[in-house]
């Protein structure tokens, strides 16, 4: 597995906030994912573990420096290119699940597809309940996500994430909201995932034993990594 | 379906509360400019019916013979020239006038007339009238007065007249009375009332003496003459172009109903212009109102569209969303307000009517008048709903997901 070309390599990215008086937030990052890996980013409030994540993710790009995803490199991809990177590539978790209010659990697993093709097909109707039914969901299909309780939330959030088989899951604090259990129950998942499907996942996260769990950690502050790379 | 159309109805469906207040928006808006449009519409129509009910689309007569001084302009010795008393005179050669006239591309009908002014007694009454010879069948195709035939019909052979109600009333005849009429020259007709007319203008009901051709051409001295030709013209207010026309063509004098009724045109068109000030008003007024709608809907909804666009969704397809919402809503609330202008018009027109049944107000509910009231109220949503739209297509997705 160590040969294999890494899902995500990020190499010396800066980023710099504000116009006037300029904070850098990051200061050089350097890491690469794996194939298969399950990797936890740990580091203080304010140490740019979110700002990292949304331009690993495509959502922000950095000051200098690049991201390359899948072995497609960012740097210079317009908005619509930088869309579908990231329509292919990526899967996303919140901490506050972000699931559509307006749309049922199978239309919110639907999505991404969706979006992506402009079109809804049978399959992907098929695939997003066979994943519903994967997170334990099977029974919820049509309900109305603000029917749902957290932890369900949260799961449908995690089918969601995988719906379109991105070769990389980042998820943001995805059991921060969470009860003990319920947080236990999306780890479990998203291991179960990164098992069977050899789906990489970042997970950003406060909680030490969450952390400990995955296989590496990497620990960022004041926007340098610390450890684990 | 299209991925755009599911959000944006599904959007629309959730926020139930805003999308009731943009429709009845579109809904008011559209049934105000339908209701005003066809109201106003019809009043005009139903003006300009009144006002040629009674009079040719446009009239030929001879030139005026100007005096003209005889001496060179070096003598001084009067400095006016009185305009001299016009006597009644025919149009040379009528006949091939009235052919060359028929020809005339948009000229439904042609009419040769005598008239005049005459007097009309009986007994001791005696009344100035203007006394027209005409054509019957001619005539009745310029101006079809047989439907406002109040009693007995439209005869004008021989010594027959047909005078307004006004005038019989004046001189006390009915169906059947001989009526003399005298000119100023002294010459006299004895004609027989066949038939009484009433065209709701008291002027012409109190004036208008039809007799036929040869009778007025006899009481003032033209034998075979015409001392006029009135037009009847396909399209009215194409009158004063083919009024030019036929001047051009015959050398004669010309006047549309346009410029004998400049007064009322000048009327028509400033009811013109107020209804496309408020009409422009109310669009505005619309569009001011969905686009607010839609930036609060955008405001409120930025988390949700920042997840759209983080799980894949192009900006092109945000922007298409929120179009589709302000169309959408442009197309139902024009067909409400279409329909709601309807139940207006129809209302007001049943609310008041003339002693003869005709609505006071008569509308004027054209097909056409609803297809540009649904393209516009379409096009109003659309174009309202373009400021919203791209804003939420430029929302950077990262800070929308953090900040909502």
């Amino acid at each position: 597995m160590a040969d294999a070309p890494p899902v995500c390599r990020v190499e010396g990215v800066v980023k710099d906030y504000g116009d006037g008086v300029v904070t850098r937030v990051l200061h050089g990052i350097d890491l690469e994912l794996r194939a298969g890996e399950l990797v936890a980013l740990i580091g203080p409030s304010g140490s740019g573990k979110s700002t990292l994540l949304n331009i690993i993710g495509l959502l922000d790009r950095p000051t200098a420096g690049r991201v390359v995803l899948g072995g497609r490199d960012a740097t210079g991809l317009d908005d619509a290119g930088l869309t579908a990177l990231r329509g292919r590539t990526l899967g996303f978790i919140f901490q506050f699940h972000h699931l559509l209010p307006a749309f049922t659990a199978t239309e919110n697993v639907m999505l991404p597809a969706y979006a992506e093709q402009g079109f809804p097909t049978a399959a992907m109707r098929q695939r997003a309940r066979a994943l519903l039914e994967a997170v334990g969901l099977g029974h919820k299909l049509d309900a109305r996500v603000t029917e749902l309780s957290g932890g369900q939330q949260q799961r449908v959030a995690v089918a969601r994430a995988l719906a379109h088989e991105p070769r990389l899951v980042l998820a943001d604090e995805p059991t921060g909201n969470l009860d003990t259990e319920a947080a236990h129950e999306v780890f479990a998942l998203m291991r179960r995932f990164n098992r069977e499907r050899h789906t990489t996942f970042l997970v950003v996260t406060h909680d030490g034993r969450i952390a400990e769990r995955c296989d590496r950690v990497l620990e960022i502050l004041d926007g340098r990594i610390r450890a684990g790379e | 379906m299209p991925f755009e159309w599911y959000v944006a109805l599904r959007y629309l469906r959730e926020g139930r509360a805003q999308t009731a207040l943009i429709l009845a928006a579109v809904s008011v808006g559209v049934s105000v400019i339908i209701f005003l449009s066809a109201l106003i519409d019809g009043l005009q129509a139903s003006l300009i019916k009144q006002t040629l009910g009674s009079q040719p689309h446009v009239t030929l007569v001879a030139h005026e013979i100007l005096a003209r001084p005889l001496a060179p302009k070096e003598i001084t010795a009067a400095t006016t020239v009185e305009r001299s008393p016009q006597p009644i005179r025919s149009i040379d050669r009528w006949q091939t006038v009235l052919d060359q006239v028929e020809r005339v591309p948009g000229v439904l009908a042609a009419s040769p007339a005598v008239q005049g002014p005459a007097f009309a007694t009986r007994g001791g009454a005696d009344e100035p009238v203007l006394v027209r010879g005409v054509d019957p069948e001619r005539f009745l195709a310029v101006i079809d007065l047989r439907p406002k035939i109040v009693a007995g019909r439209f005869r004008v052979a021989g010594d027959g007249a047909v005078v307004g109600r006004g005038l019989a009333e004046l001189l006390g005849v009915r169906l059947g009375d001989k009526i003399r009429l005298g000119t100023v020259d002294g010459r006299e007709a004895m004609v027989t009332v066949a038939g009484i007319f009433d065209l709701g203008n008291k002027e012409v009901n109190e004036r208008w003496a039809l007799v036929s051709l040869r009778q007025a051409q006899s009481l003032f001295e033209l034998p075979g003459g015409a001392s006029t030709i009135e037009l009847r013209v396909a399209e009215v207010f194409e009158a004063e172009r083919i009024a030019g026309e036929v001047a051009d063509l015959t050398g004669l004098e010309a006047d549309s109903w346009m410029k004998v009724n400049a007064q009322l045109l000048v009327g028509l068109r400033s009811q013109d212009s107020s209804k496309l000030m408020i009409q422009v008003f109310v669009v505005i007024a619309v569009m001011l109102g969905i686009a607010s709608v839609l930036i609060v809907s955008v405001v409120q909804k930025s988390r949700e569209i920042g997840i759209l666009r983080a799980v894949g969704t192009s900006s092109g397809r945000v922007l298409r969303i929120f179009l589709i919402e302000g169309g959408v809503v442009g197309v139902v609330g024009s067909l409400v307000g279409s329909a709601l202008g309807t139940v207006f018009s129809l209302f007001f027109e049943h609310l008041a009517s003339n002693p003869d049944g005709s609505p006071t107000f008569p509308v004027d509910l054209r097909p056409g008048l609803f297809l540009a009231a649904s393209a516009l109220a379409t096009g109003i949503g659309l174009l309202a709903a373009v400021v919203p739209a791209r804003r939420a297509a430029r929302l950077d997705p990262a800070t929308a997901i953090r900040h909502g």
